[in-house]
């Protein structure tokens, strides 16, 4: 079923009678041409491609729990392309390309808002660094502009200007950045992909692989063993827990990032706001709550919670920037995990058993990736050969020297 | 999280800054390691969901380094070792 306005409107007269799922719930079937394990934001990004794009349509995604169970139902939904470094910035731009056409594309309304991304700046050097920056932005194709203190006054009156210790010098801004709503980007994918054949199995979780002779056969799972062609791992914060089940190691920590929303305000914030002096960012949500985090919790976790230092750390920083803050109740907060890498950027790749593929390493950055993460790593899976926008996502770059890098603090995931 | 410290008792974890896995202690000798022995101490991790001996610096405190059993699930610290002592008992330092 497609929808459209007309369609809304035939159902509002004939009492919404005619209301499909948006997704079947298929039992899975013996073999597929290719398993996807996870059904996060990237496994299904990733199966709808392969159906849409590349003809792939024996296709399965396995998801031990519910669909949006995972990260791509906890981030606080910001989407931008202001990387610096070439084997990052041209895929994020990518990626956003793929936003600003995906509703039309999968049908769905995921509330893409291209509200802006204010980066703030707090000394000169800072500046100089985010003038760089914007200027390899350009260079991919993407959106930068510099702001000076007075335009940010107009935009922001709110912050704390004037700080003594952080007084915001200037600001990078990309208009084109903003906010998603995420788990309409799950149930988008999930509806394409199921329209054209895919199968979506939830509570199916992978428990392990079926390897004889350095090939991967299929996977065994809780609902019985699976048999494919190709099997991609997918799994974001769990992927080192994954690829442990086929003897693989991975450059990668589990770590917990935490997410707050606040009570319901009026409309003040324009769009998302970053503190270049602390850890972080808010913005605000289409129902009014203020949605801000931080750093993460800075230990290997799987619990999906973190600790109270973090929260203090978080307000402390929201306070510095935005005293405003401290006026609004704070209305929930929970926690994530994910895969911090050891260069603080992804993998999407083959690994040394055939048949058997990796996309991992997201750290707190890949919600943003979502389309581009999918797209490319159906690409991947179909033709055998990598995306020119992702090509640099090896999983053996270390050994290379070919580290992606772009906080330059080295093999120190908590620290990305 | 409460590290109990051999030395002091029990810390706030805020504390502390945490390194990560406690095998770092065991760096091979850069004058005879392989590439591949190199690479996998620098960059590979197990990463289990579970009892995890990782290494925690008291750097608001005593400065002294710990090796801190925890559990990545549930948050537990189930023991707390002076690093030296681990490294030795492992023939690191003389
Ligand atoms: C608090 C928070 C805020 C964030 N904010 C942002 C942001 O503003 N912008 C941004 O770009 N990114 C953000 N991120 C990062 C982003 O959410 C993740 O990088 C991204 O969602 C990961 O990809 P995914 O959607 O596929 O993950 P997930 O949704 O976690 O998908 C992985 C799936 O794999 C499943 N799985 C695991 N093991 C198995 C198994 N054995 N068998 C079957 N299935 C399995 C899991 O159940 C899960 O559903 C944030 C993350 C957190 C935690």
């Amino acid at each position: 079923m497609r929808y459209s306005a007309l369609r809304i409107l035939k159902e509002g007269l004939t009492g919404n009678r005619g209301w499909q799922p948006a997704w079947r719930e298929p039992e899975p079937k013996p073999e597929y041409d290719i398993v996807i394990i996870g059904g996060g934001g990237h496994g299904l990004a990733t199966a709808y491609y392969l159906a849409k794009e590349f003809g792939e349509r024996n296709v399965a995604v396995l998801e031990k729990g519910w669909l949006g169970s995972g990260n791509i139902g906890r981030n606080t939904t910001i989407i931008r392309s202001n990387y610096l470094l070439e084997g990052n910035q041209p895929f994020y731009e990518f990626s956003l390309k793929l936003w600003e056409g995906l509703e039309q594309d999968f049908n769905y309304n995921a509330m893409v808002s291209q509200r802006g991304i204010l980066n703030l700046c707090h000394s000169d050097p800072q500046r100089d660094a985010f003038v760089r920056r914007g200027n390899a932005m350009r260079l991919s194709g993407a959106d930068a502009v510099i702001l000076g203190p007075d335009e940010i006054r107009k935009m922001c009156p709110y912050l704390d200007h004037e700080s003594a210790r952080f007084p915001i010098t200037g600001a990078l801004w990309q208009p084109r950045g903003g906010t998603v709503r995420h788990d309409a980007v799950a149930w988008g994918y999930a509806r394409g992909a199921d329209r054209r054949g895919v199968d979506i199995v939830q509570n199916c979780e992978v428990t392990g692989f079926d390897i004889k002779d350095g090939r991967c056969l299929g996977v065994e799972t809780t609902k019985g063993p699976i048999k494919a062609k190709k099997v991609a791992m997918c799994a974001a914060g769990s992927s080192s827990r994954v690829a442990a089940l086929a003897g693989l190691r991975l450059p990668i920590e589990s770590h917990v990032l935490q997410a707050f929303v606040s009570e319901g305000l009026k409309p003040v914030l324009p769009g998302v706001i970053t503190f270049g002096a602390g850890h972080f960012y808010v913005s605000q949500s289409d129902k009014g709550g203020l949605v801000f985090g931080g750093d993460i919790d800075g230990y290997n976790t799987y619990a999906q919670r973190g600790n109270l230092p973090v929260v203090e750390d978080v307000c402390e920083g929201g306070m510095a920037i935005m005293p405003m803050i401290g006026r609004a109740r704070l209305l929930r907060m929970w926690g994530g995990v994910m895969d911090m890498s050891m260069d603080g950027s992804p993998f999407i790749d083959r690994t040394h058993v055939e048949g058997l593929y990796l996309n991992a390493g997201w750290c707190y950055g890949g919600f943003k990736a979502t389309p581009a993460s999918g797209y490319c790593y159906a690409h991947l899976l179909a033709s055998g050969q990598p995306h020119e926008t992702a090509r640099f996502f090896r999983l053996d770059r270390f050994r290379q020297g070919a580290m992606i890098d772009e906080k330059g603090v080295g093999a120190q995931p908590n620290l990305h | 999280m409460i590290i109990d410290h051999p030395l002091l008792g029990p810390r706030d974890a805020a504390e502390f800054v945490v390194l990560g896995d406690a095998s770092l202690i065991d760096r091979p000798d850069g004058m005879t390691a392989t590439v591949e022995e190199m690479h996998d101490y620098a960059y590979l991790r197990d990463n289990p969901a579970g009892d995890h001996r990782e290494l925690w610096y008291h750097e608001q405190g005593d400065r002294s380094w710990l090796v801190v059993t925890r559990s990545t699930l549930t948050h537990e610290v189930i023991k707390v070792e002076l690093a030296r002592n681990v490294a030795r008992a492992q023939g690191r330092s003389r």
